[in-house]
């Protein structure tokens, strides 16, 4: 019978099927981080139960982590992490702490260490689990309860998704990426658009994009309301896996690539829903509002709420604008920023910093503007170090971090203040995310980075050439 | 897990679409490590309005929430539910749920009963002319009581059958701890492990 990729996975993890119950699934891997599971240890505890299978879970501390050398200062976070650590050595589960060298944020950990692979289910308390579907996995989100059920059990009574087939046609323009692409369909189908739905992202456009990229795209499934995203491995999936301290090796290598060349969705395959998205049209995409539904091209303006033919979008709008403090008709170009926040597990990776770097490199960070650059992961942090970005950045007037969630949610130190504005690489532009009265505003890491150097919301297009830079290093 | 049978209580009026779980509760009150307590952090930054509905002593002890589309979207943190708990919400009604927050709610006891829109903007009007009217959620004939309003709710069939029993999904697997097992042999070798040999 003819099946979606998410099918596929979804029936090689079927435990127990019986009429009228939700499916039980088997989940390949379980990540853990300090914010969403101390109830579920709690829970186990109890009940006097075990971890079933502590060798398919795995711990790293990042919400609460400070990006500043030294100890958690707050005393509320501190024993959130310390909780963690206690758990994980009662329980027998392996964490990644701050300061070791394979700690990070949690969805940039998990494939950096090749743990996440093509066909398994990956688990974690954490919305933007979404991410690892980027390897042809089916990734989702939790809550404490279901965390605790995957320790005790290593499965979860789970109801069919449907799946939602969002297509992607012709090449991205130069200076566009994963961020506009996943942006663009959000503001397609909405924040409600992909409820119910696992996603899975196809067409050229999303072929040619690198796992990095791809992960990104992932990442945001979630906010088009789709618990998972998913995109077929292929050769780029491999060729990142390969050599990854997790990652199967010599007989075991080829048995795995031979099962995963066949996970994709037959030609004849039957989606539920279908979405269609030129790449070709793409440009910068922004959110102005205060849901990453409420997103537009970089060359428009403020949308007015009265535009809006729905009542509730229209009542939406006319709160976010107060909330944000825009104006119709406002160039988004016009918008000046505050902060700019490169980072995330949406944008925390090296190619991200990369393509960050590239844009400020030579260039100062605007009067008035702070710009903080938090790598995802330790790795991450060594390897931009090793390339030198951090000189790139902190030459540039950016703050260079240790890794975390950092300033994406702001549970550690990083925040803004109240009526502060930022351009964010990070997912979410909901009120108060990024502090009490702050100003968020989701943007790519080049548009980021371009925003910093112009201070208001920018792409690389709109910078000067580096005319004066050369001039200062030949005087 | 309490057993919910049919819940009478102050309905309070929400009128808003794409309520997320960092309206409900922001990040700064999910460091701690109970399930309890959680109750201040319920809508923080709304409630420093003066206007906003729970600040109203006519809802101020609301146990039914009728909300706009999409509630509950955003982040998988199930400390938004237990803050509707611990605040005294038993019910929430919208339109439409996010699926990680309907899961969530599901397994604490917090009944989530999708209404159709005509009916959500039915109970608002009903709620503002009468504030501190209380309203009935019967979930054994799936149904909203407000006033002469009788609006019928959806919820899936084995949700609904856990709450009415009041059963924890953990023991419920466990019964069958024989197939998850049977389920381990089977898979391939090639798999990971997070602890390195």
């Amino acid at each position: 019978m003819a099946g979606t990729l998410a099918e596929k996975v979804w029936e090689s993890h079927v435990v127990r099927r019986a009429e009228g119950e939700p499916d039980l699934l088997y989940i390949d891997l379980h990540l853990l981080h300090e914010v969403t599971s101390p109830q579920a240890f709690d829970g186990l505890r109890l009940a006097g139960r075990g971890v079933r299978r502590p060798d398919l879970t795995l711990a790293t501390e990042d919400h609460n982590v400070p990006t500043t050398p030294g100890p958690i200062t707050d005393p509320v976070s501190k024993v959130q992490v310390e909780t963690l650590r206690r758990n994980c050595e009662e329980f027998g589960v392996k964490l990644y702490p701050m300061g070791d060298a394979d700690q990070g944020i949690v969805h940039v950990v998990g494939p950096q260490l090749g743990l996440t692979q093509p066909g398994m289910t990956v688990v974690c308390g954490d919305s933007h689990t979404s991410t690892h579907g980027a390897f042809g996995a089916l990734a989702f989100g939790i809550g404490t309860s279901e965390v605790e059920h995957v320790l005790a059990t290593q499965t979860l009574p789970l109801k069919p998704f449907r799946t939602l087939a969002v297509n992607v046609r012709g090449q991205l323009s130069d200076g566009v990426t994963a961020k506009d692409i996943v942006l663009a369909v959000i503001a397609k189908i909405g924040t409600g658009g992909g409820q119910g739905y696992v996603i899975e992202y196809r067409g050229e456009a999303i072929e040619a994009l690198s796992m990095e990229a791809r992960m990104t795209v992932c990442n945001m499934s979630i906010e088009a309301g789709a618990r998972a995203g998913m995109i077929a491995p292929d050769q780029t999936t491999f060729d990142y896996l390969e050599g990854r301290p997790h990652a199967p090796k010599g007989a075991d290598w080829d048995a795995a690539v031979a099962e995963w060349t066949a996970l994709r969705s037959d030609d004849d395959a039957v989606f539920d829903a279908e979405v269609d998205l030129d790449a070709s049209e793409l440009t910068p995409f922004v959110t102005w509002g205060t849901n990453p539904g409420q997103g537009l091209p970089l060359g428009e303006s403020v949308p007015d709420p009265e535009a809006f033919a729905d009542e509730s979008d229209r009542l939406a709008a006319a709160n976010a604008l107060a909330y944000m403090g825009l104006e119709p008709g406002t160039p988004l170009r016009d918008i000046r920023v505050d902060t700019v926040f490169v980072g995330s597990c949406t944008n925390g990776r090296i190619e991200d910093l990369r393509a960050a770097a590239a844009v400020v490199k030579g260039h100062q960070v605007a009067d008035g503007v702070r710009m903080l650059v938090v790598p995802g992961s330790a790795k991450v942090r060594l390897q931009a170090e090793a390339e030198g970005l951090d000189q790139v950045f902190t030459e540039a007037g950016a703050e260079w971090r240790l890794p975390g969630c950092s300033m994406c949610l702001g549970m550690n130190p990083d925040t803004l203040s109240p009526g502060e504005r930022s351009a964010s690489t990070s997912n979410r532009n909901f009120e108060g995310r990024q502090g009490k009265g702050g100003r968020t505003h989701l943007v790519s890491p080049l548009v980021a980075a371009a925003t910093a150097v112009r201070g208001t919301l920018s792409s690389p297009a709109d910078l000067p050439a580096l005319e004066t830079s050369t001039a200062r290093e030949e005087a | 897990m309490e057993k919910f049978e049919t819940h009478t209580g102050v309905g309070v009026p929400l009128r808003r679409s794409n309520v997320d779980t960092d309206q409900i509760i922001p990040a700064e009150y999910l460091k701690r490590v109970t399930r309890t307590g959680f109750e201040d952090g319920l809508f923080a930054a709304w409630r420093k309005d003066e206007s906003f509905v729970l600040n109203n002593p006519s809802y101020a002890a609301g146990s039914v929430l009728v909300a706009g589309p999409d509630f509950g979207t955003g982040s998988s943190r199930e400390h938004a539910v237990w803050a509707l708990m611990n605040y005294g919400f038993r019910v929430v009604i919208s339109s439409r749920f996010a699926d990680i927050f309907r899961g969530n709610s599901g397994k604490q006891g917090l009944l989530t009963a999708i209404v159709r829109q005509d009916d959500v903007e039915l109970i608002w009007k009903y709620l503002e002319n009468h504030p501190g009217a209380e309203i009935t959620v019967d979930l054994v004939s799936r149904t909203v009581h407000a006033g002469e309003i009788v609006a019928p709710f959806e919820i899936d069939d084995y949700t609904r059958w856990r709450l009415l029993e009041g059963l924890d999904d953990i023991g419920l697997t466990l019964r069958h701890e024989d197939a998850v097992s049977k389920f381990e042999e089977t898979r391939p070798t090639h798999k990971p492990v997070t602890t390195l040999a």
